[in-house]
């Protein structure tokens, strides 16, 4: 029992990277933006994170700070996609390759620093990091976009951002916040990964969580609670693996870690598969650029 | 007083020439920027990153070595992004072209195949690269899957696939346990096209990519018709242009190109297998496309940037104490300058006044 | 022309001198109007004229570079469309803005300030509705309404804002015959309450039955102001156009060929969720015959014509036979092939690629007119082919090599049909060929229809456009929820049983409770 529960802590531990960052990608896709640049974020919040958890001393600093570097990240690409029109896959893949790269190039000195990471909160077992996070993030996307006006707001400027032009409302303003909630929700992620889960930098520790949170998004149709779900069954997925790698397996370690990226792959494919779902639930106006000729 | 974007009625064609090169100055303002604040004297490491390694004959061997791969890879994928066909995968792709490539230097070793060893091996590597690019284009016309995800998941899973390789079956065995496969024999190696330097035949393969590429775009049918694909679905779907054609094409051609660009490298410059097989040439080289505009010319220049990038971040670990990495950042500014410049290619910056009268307005409303 | 009428009440909408430019095009060129309360006011004009450009002035979307616009006297400037409806501004807009994959109700409360939005809104919703006859179901998601049933929340929408006035952009381009007899009777109604209504149409006739003011634009400037009810359609189109409303010459043919079109028992699942399932659809256009389909727009229009083009083969390659040849399992290109051409609806991202030149749009369909050598582009032969339809169809554009998106949406479509009437079709299709064109292209575009079946050319028009087909065809048959009527000599029929119709499909049983689902337009 002990040992189950151990399991549930860990399955929900190695899943919330994604929670924070799907959810957040979640919110941006809503409102009509398709952000490829999530890795890129992630890995600079984990960095940025890590360096001011290491020079202050203060995690929850390190985490703020990292939240703050993923929102930058976004707002960054806002400026390409929301005001001068830049195509948004284009500029999603130069956010990600340019998060890489600066990561990598920030954080070149801590490498093989040690910091003292965020704790388990007191209550034991279970409850960890991701029960706080969960309660104070996870839930609210689905709160926010069905059961509120704002919420209903994004949905519509996602669904057709001429109407929502035409009726009075102001769409880049409305994406812009979606896509640096976007971001702070990825830096989080990121801040996530290297100051509570591992606690340690390595250049592209992520390894490509920003890519499956953005698969993620299709396989939940674009519904938070899916989400969820999907990012704790990656969770196990990951955990499985590691597992199986401790206990000594006869198979080969590289074909164990094959399992994530490939289990992406056919969940992105089985969902996909389903044309009608996809075209219930994907915001209508999903990476295309809007510009009222005014 | 505010700025805004006015739509153009035709997109200019000198804005989409100087875009880049707004870009590249940007990004070199930025260099100025980040090296002052580093505490290097700016120009000296300006010099050191840009100049300084192709002073020398082995110098620019290098640029254009560097260059090749980078020149294939953004050929193949330029041809599927016109068409709106994201392949974002090229590095996997690059992986299974070595793999496959590699694997029959390793497997022909000894049997004398002679002048025929080294086209199998481009042939095995574009067929490699070709199947690993069949897996995200079977998967989008089969399932709808989005190829971006799929192509990018399987370059982890490339990485790894090449990691058990030269951890297993195809390890040295007098290599000390070191994770790399036997050396090639002479044979299986691509020909040195300038003495005194490692610049080799792939430049000859890249270049001829380049021809080619531009033939197709500008001259055949089924170019012309993937470039309807991309600007406009329903166009396409309208005039007969078939969707799932313009999917394979454009995957193929990249993971073609990228799968030989893999080949260049294990019979080039690395001459074995090792875990890794490219410095991340396969992602850079979605910059050089980006940058080349798409337009195989373009490619060409862009190419030779990309890899003076890649000199000038070695040169300056050595000459400035600096890390690599630098090099992954000024490509990533780049490409986010270019496409922060092509806003101009469409649009025109206009200064608007804003209307004085706003005053009046809420007087009245608060008449009412 | 009479004079504005000098009475004690004061305008409740005025504009003066208001200029808006776009780049190349002046849009509203110092123009005047004069709204006065519980009037219903026509803003007359051809496409192009500046009228929704004046609209959305009106109503904040749009800023104007130069103007004033009082509001009951008072000088105002509206920001935008929230400062409109806290004036009293409400619009209906001719493309609704509303949202598919929302409620009814959720639509509704978008376009309200969040205090008015909570409170009992759909016990609000309901007394509008009850009041004016607008049945609309708040929980119901728009995408499985009517065109009609949209409008009425559109309508329903800005009565919940207690309007004094109401702007209607177009709106009967979407109606049944009969459903805007209904919509003329809730606008009277609104008139006898006090509310003022603009209503922008360039359809004579209903103007001329619904407005006591007329305010007529030309290129962007006032032309005119009339009462319409004095007027004749012909004095009204002078004012619009400034020439006389021509007429197309028809010739009378008979050699009448075989059977170039032939659809036998049609039936096709949508593959959109929100689109209209085909239903046994059967119709045969011979050589020589032009044959219209008329049908509120969302019908299964969109679905007939992706079957007929190829761009969405069907199963059965017997349902669809072209020229003697079972072609539904053919694609567009093959069906080329066998001397079909195609206008499309939707002339930019369809029918021409935005951003490429018209060389290059020529070689779009027409690439089978020797524009091509072993896989090969023949530009010279490209270029040929554009300028010969610039030539004969009176394209005006900025040479061959101009951009199909600098062209304005006349002088596109003329291209687009000359594209494909000059690659010597046996069969063309055409659909909404003058929609949203000025008239002087409509007319050539439908004299150009005329003598390709003079010539034994198969022609298939489907237009919302009654008008229209009674013009050019010689048979017509209506679509509707799918249900395709069998096509009945033009001078057998008329405007009033087309409309039932439409609304009444075909062969379908009695409305039942559930029917609502389906696109319809109650009478």
């Amino acid at each position: 029992m002990e040992h189950f529960a151990t399991l549930a802590a860990l399955t929900l531990a190695a899943g919330t990277p994604l929670v924070f960052a799907a959810l957040g990608e979640l919110v941006a896709e809503r409102s009509g933006v398709l952000n490829l640049g999530v890795e890129g974020m992630m890995l600079v919040g984990a960095v940025v994170s890590f360096i001011v958890t290491a020079t202050t001393r203060h995690p929850w600093l390190g985490v703020a700070a990292g939240v703050t570097a993923g929102a930058a990240m976004a707002l960054a690409f806002g400026v390409l996609t929301l005001s001068l029109m830049a195509n948004q896959v284009a500029s999603g893949l130069a956010l990600s390759l340019f998060g890489v790269g600066l990561s990598a190039f920030i954080g070149l000195d801590y490498v093989s620093a040690v910091v003292e990471g965020i704790k388990p909160l007191a209550i034991p077992q279970v409850s960890d990091i991701p029960v706080v996070g969960r309660l104070l993030f996870a839930h609210s996307p689905f709160v926010y976009l069905f059961h509120t006006r704002a919420g209903l707001i994004v949905r519509a400027v996602g669904e057709s951002p001429a109407s929502a032009h035409a009726i009075g409302y102001s769409v880049a303003r409305i994406r812009y916040l979606c896509v640096i909630f976007g971001g702070a929700c990825a830096g989080l992620g990121g801040a996530y990964m290297a100051v509570a889960y591992t606690p340690l930098w390595t250049e592209g520790m992520t390894a490509g969580r920003g890519w499956i949170a953005l698969a993620l998004v299709v396989f939940a149709t674009w519904k938070p609670w899916r989400a969820l779900g999907g990012a704790y069954l990656f969770g196990g997925v990951t955990l499985a693996q590691f597992q199986a790698q401790a206990m000594g397996s006869e198979i080969p370690s590289q074909l164990l870690s094959m399992l994530p990226y490939i289990a992406t792959i056919v969940v992105l494919t089985l969902i996909s598969r389903d044309a009608i779902a996809i075209r219930l639930n994907a915001p209508a106006s999903l990476g295309k650029p809007f510009h009222p000729d005014a | 007083m505010r700025l805004r974007l006015e739509a153009r009625p035709q997109p200019s064609r000198s804005m989409a020439w100087l875009s880049p090169l707004l870009a590249i100055l940007a990004t070199i303002v930025v260099g100025f920027l980040l090296f002052s604040s580093l505490g290097r004297n700016p120009s000296q490491a300006l010099y050191v990153f840009f100049v300084k390694p192709v002073e020398t004959l082995y110098g620019i061997g290098e640029l254009l070595l560097k260059a090749s791969p980078l020149m294939l890879c953004a050929i193949g994928l330029a041809a599927g992004y016109r068409a709106n066909v994201w392949n974002i995968g090229a590095e996997g792709q690059l992986t299974l072209g070595a793999i496959c490539g590699g694997g029959v230097a390793l497997a022909l070793e000894g049997v004398g195949t002679g002048a025929v060893l080294l086209p199998l091996m481009l042939v095995a590597g574009a067929v490699g690269g070709m199947a690993w690019a069949a897996i995200p284009a079977w998967l989008r016309n089969r399932c709808n899957a989005n190829e971006i995800l799929v192509s990018l998941m399987l370059v982890y899973v490339a990485t790894l696939l090449l990691s058990l390789l030269v951890q297993g079956p195809w390890r040295d065995p007098e290599g000390f346990n070191f994770p790399q496969s036997r050396m090639f024999a002479d044979a299986a190696l691509l020909p040195v096209l300038l003495p005194g330097t490692r610049l080799n035949f792939g430049l000859v393969i890249a270049l001829a990519a380049v021809a080619l590429g531009w033939i197709f775009v500008r001259r055949s049918l089924t170019g012309f018709q993937m470039r309807v694909a991309g600007l406009a679905p329903a166009a396409a779907n309208y005039a007969g242009i078939s969707m799932q054609r313009t999917v394979w094409l454009g995957m193929l051609i990249g993971g073609a190109a990228a799968g030989i660009a893999g080949v260049g490298e294990a019979a080039g410059p690395i001459g074995q297998l090792l875990p890794s097989m490219s410095p991340g040439y396969g992602f850079a080289a979605i910059i050089v496309a980006f940058v080349g505009r798409l337009h195989p010319f373009g490619i060409l220049l862009a190419s030779l940037l990309m890899s003076l990038l890649y000199l000038g971040g070695e040169s300056a670990q050595i000459g400035l104490a600096l890390p690599s990495a630098v090099t992954g950042l000024f490509q990533g500014a780049l490409l986010f300058f270019l496409l922060a410049a092509d806003v101009l290619v469409n649009f025109r910056l206009r200064i608007v006044r804003d209307s004085s009268i706003a005053g009046a307005a809420h007087a009245a409303k608060a008449g009412i | 022309m009479s004079a504005p009428p000098v009475a004690l009440t004061r305008p409740r909408l005025q504009l003066s001198g208001i200029a808006k430019a776009y780049p190349g095009v002046v849009a509203n060129d110092r123009i005047d109007l004069c709204v006065m309360p519980g009037e219903i006011h026509a803003v007359l004009g051809e496409n192009g004229a500046g009228k929704s450009t004046l609209m959305k002035i009106i109503y904040g979307v749009v800023k104007p570079d130069a103007g004033t616009i009082r509001w009951d006297g008072e000088l105002v400037t509206i920001a935008n469309p929230g400062d409109a409806r806290a004036l009293g501004i409400g619009m209906v807009f001719q493309h609704f803005s509303l949202f598919e994959s929302l409620t009814v109700g959720d639509n509704i409360a978008l376009a309200l300030d969040a205090s008015e939005a909570k409170h009992g809104l759909d016990a609000r919703i309901s007394e509008v509705s009850a009041r004016y006859g607008l049945a609309v179901e708040p929980r119901r998601r728009v995408h499985s309404l009517s065109a009609g049933e949209r409008q009425r929340v559109e309508i329903v929408r800005c009565l919940l804002q207690k309007p004094r006035l109401l702007i209607m952009d177009e709106p009967t381009s979407v109606l049944t015959p009969q459903a805007v007899d209904k919509l003329f009777e809730t606008l009277r109604r609104l008139k006898s309450e006090g509310c003022s209504i603009l209503y922008i149409s360039h359809k004579l006739d209903e103007i001329r039955a619904l407005c006591e003011r007329a305010t007529v634009l030309r290129s962007g400037r006032v032309s005119g102001t009339c009462d319409p009810r004095t007027e004749s359609p012909s004095s009204l189109a002078r004012m619009m156009t400034g020439a006389d409303l021509p007429h197309p010459r028809h010739r009378q043919t008979s050699q009448r060929g075989d059977g170039a079109l032939l659809v036998k028992r049609l039936s096709l699942k949508a593959d959109d969720p929100f689109g209209t399932d085909l239903v046994d659809v059967e119709l045969a256009v011979r050589s020589g015959q032009i044959v219209g389909i008329a049908g509120v727009s969302g019908n299964g229009q969109t679905e007939l014509l992706a079957a007929l083009s190829g761009e969405r083969p069907v199963d059965d390659p017997a349902a669809i036979e072209l020229n003697g040849v079972a072609a539904g399992r053919l694609d567009a290109a093959q069906r080329r092939a066998l001397g079909l051409a195609f206008v499309p609806e939707e002339r930019l991202g369809r029918g021409a690629v935005p951003e490429m030149s018209l060389v290059e749009n020529a070689l779009l369909t027409a690439h089978r007119q020797g524009m091509t050598h072993r896989g090969f582009v023949r530009l010279d032969a490209a270029r040929a082919y554009a300028r010969a339809v610039i030539g004969q169809f009176q394209v005006k554009a900025a040479g061959a090599y101009a951009a199909a998106r600098s062209l304005s949406g006349g002088n596109l479509q003329k291209f687009i049909v000359g594209r494909e009437v000059l690659q010597g079709p046996r069969v063309l299709i055409a659909a909404q060929p003058t929609w949203g064109v000025d008239i002087g292209a409509s007319a050539l575009i439908r004299q150009a229809l005329i003598d390709l079946r003079d010539e034994g050319v198969a022609v298939l028009v489907v237009s919302e456009e009654l008008e229209e087909l009674f013009e050019v065809c010689d048979a017509i048959a209506v679509i509707a929820r799918g249900r395709l009527s069998p096509p009945k000599p033009t001078h057998e029929t008329n405007v009033e049983e087309v409309g039932l119709l439409m609304s009444r499909p075909f062969g379908a049983e009695p409305r039942t409770g559930n029917a609502h689902a389906e696109p319809i337009d109650a009478p």
